[in-house]
């Protein structure tokens, strides 16, 4: 059974199990929740769901409360129409989709937390993206392809959250766009048939190419930079499950890697976790915005 | 900690603390209360106070309090609702003391004039703490089962009341005790394992020295 505190051991009890890797995170987490696999993919299907309706349910037009953000998803899909980008369809659309879903959150619609409700465009952006391009024509075909790749995001993010952090406030926006890439590139590696190997080493490359990011949000909003950090989190997935499955490796073993993250995060100074009082929160523009102190 | 606390909640954004936990603690407020209060006043503490108006947070209270969970896409429109079921509310900012910095005191009426008053935290991914219930201390989440039973602070009230949970076979998994003063009014608050049966509940109110005994169950409020 995974307990999830261990890439390296959840990879071993993969290999005793002979499991598909997905299959043993959703038994490990059934046998230690007391719940029965049907309602386990009951709830994930439904975490699912909520992501195809919450992207289908953005709207262009629509403003957050300050003001900042909204509309950012829907000129990058205007700007796909001419067909001329410079980054492909797929690459394109993924950050649409990562737009899209920042901009839902920052304007008060309903997301998933994934693993928190800053970082809420970088998986559904991959995942609904990959199936758009390269699944199955029909969605429900796609569907357990896309729960199975949930499960492998979800047995990653337990294990950045029991050795590091899945907060800004602790760990800053490393923790949260950071480990949201850390558990999309292993779902699209899962997407792609790749091996548990390789679902570690992108979840590792992920990681490292987002270490150190700070969280400071202007005004100690979910606005800015955090709409468009959900972008980059989302081209970090899909460039190292990419890396991953031309058999690029991580140098350094993924375990380590989390453990540097949680390092990274206990010195990042406090001005630059989730407090609005540093980085882009303490320039010029952002002190605009700055809440006022009671 | 398990999946879904990684991938989810389902909820309405941009934050879990600022706006989900929020209306975690306005439906635990309900809940607590018994009933939709008539009247509330808020009083926002810290964070909720400084960066409530950007996350939403004060919708996100008054849908709590009237029963909204944290994924219902009505929670923006909280006001509007408020206005048609009759709730009448106001917001204040306040310093409290010795809080975490997303918390807010709820003073809560009902129809027939029955005041309770909550203090509550929201502690980061939708979780949340009540801190005081009537101006007695308490930390329970309403991740569990719990039963908060007021009484007045004489000997044998505790043992009294555990004793009735033995006896229905319920177990508790923490007891907290608080009170104003030696012999005046106290709170405990019992977090159970399994959900506390009404007739259980009928019993400890019929002991002696209890004034009040307030059930929150998970089934209506999952």
């Amino acid at each position: 059974m995974i307990e999830f505190s261990s890439i390296e051991q959840m990879l071993e009890d993969t290999r005793v199990s002979g499991l598909p890797l997905w299959e043993n995170i959703m038994r490990s987490d059934c046998e230690q929740q007391g719940i029965s696999e049907e309602i386990s993919r009951a709830k994930m299907e439904r975490l699912l769901d909520a992501m195809v309706a919450a992207d289908a349910g953005y709207r262009a037009d629509e403003r957050s409360a300050s003001g900042l953000v909204g509309g950012d998803g829907g000129k990058m899909m205007d700007y796909m129409k001419n067909g001329k980008t410079l980054c492909g369809d797929f690459i394109s659309d993924v950050m649409a989709g990562a737009l899209r879903m920042g901009e839902c959150n920052a304007c008060m619609k309903r997301i998933v937390a994934a693993p928190t409700a800053g970082a809420c465009g970088v998986l559904p952006a991959v995942l609904l993206a990959y199936h758009r391009h390269f699944g199955a024509e029909d969605f429900g075909d796609d569907e357990e392809n896309l729960v199975r790749a949930l499960y492998v995001a979800a047995g990653f993010g337990m294990i950045i959250a029991n050795r590091a952090s899945i907060s800004g406030a602790e760990g800053g926006c490393q923790a949260e766009i950071g480990a949201a890439a850390t558990m999309a590139a292993p779902a699209l590696v899962q997407l792609m048939g790749g091996t548990p190997e390789q679902m570690a080493h992108a979840s590792a490359m992920a990681m490292k190419n987002l270490l150190g990011l700070v969280c400071d949000p202007v005004g100690g909003l979910v606005e800015v930079p955090c709409v468009k950090r959900n972008v980059i989190g989302a081209m970090d997935a899909v460039s190292a499950a990419q890396m991953a499955m031309a058999g690029i490796e991580s140098r350094v073993p993924p375990d380590q890697v989390i453990d540097a993250m949680r390092e990274v995060g206990a010195s990042l100074p406090h001005t630059l976790r989730e407090t609005g009082k540093g980085g882009l929160a303490a320039t010029p523009f952002g002190k605009k915005y700055q809440p006022k102190e009671d | 900690m398990n999946l879904f606390d990684i991938l989810g909640p389902i909820m309405v954004g941009p934050s879990s603390s600022h706006t989900a936990g929020a209306v975690r603690i306005g439906s635990m407020a309900r809940a607590l209360l018994g009933q939709q209060p008539k009247t509330a006043e808020l009083y926002l503490h810290g964070s909720f106070a400084s960066t409530g108006a950007g996350h939403g947070t004060y919708q996100a209270l008054i849908a709590g309090l009237l029963g909204l969970e944290p994924d219902d896409p009505d929670v923006p429109n909280s006001y509007a609702l408020a206005e048609k079921a009759g709730m009448r509310f106001s917001f204040e900012t306040r310093t409290l003391r010795d809080v975490h910095p997303n918390s807010v005191l709820i003073v809560m009426e009902t129809e027939d004039g029955r005041r309770m008053e909550m203090g509550a935290s929201s502690l980061g991914g939708g979780r949340i703490e009540v801190f005081s219930v009537d101006g007695l201390r308490t930390a329970f989440s309403g991740e569990l089962p719990t039963l908060l039973v007021q009484n007045n602070d004489q000997p044998g009230c505790v043992s009294r009341v555990t004793g009735v949970l033995a006896d229905n076979g319920i177990n508790v998994a923490s007891l907290q005790l608080s009170r104003g003063g030696r012999g005046g009014s106290a709170v405990m608050v019992i977090e159970c394992d399994e959900e506390v049966p009404w007739n259980t509940v009928d019993e400890i109110r019929a002991l002696p020295g209890i004034v009040q005994v307030t059930r929150y169950s998970l089934e209506v409020n999952q």
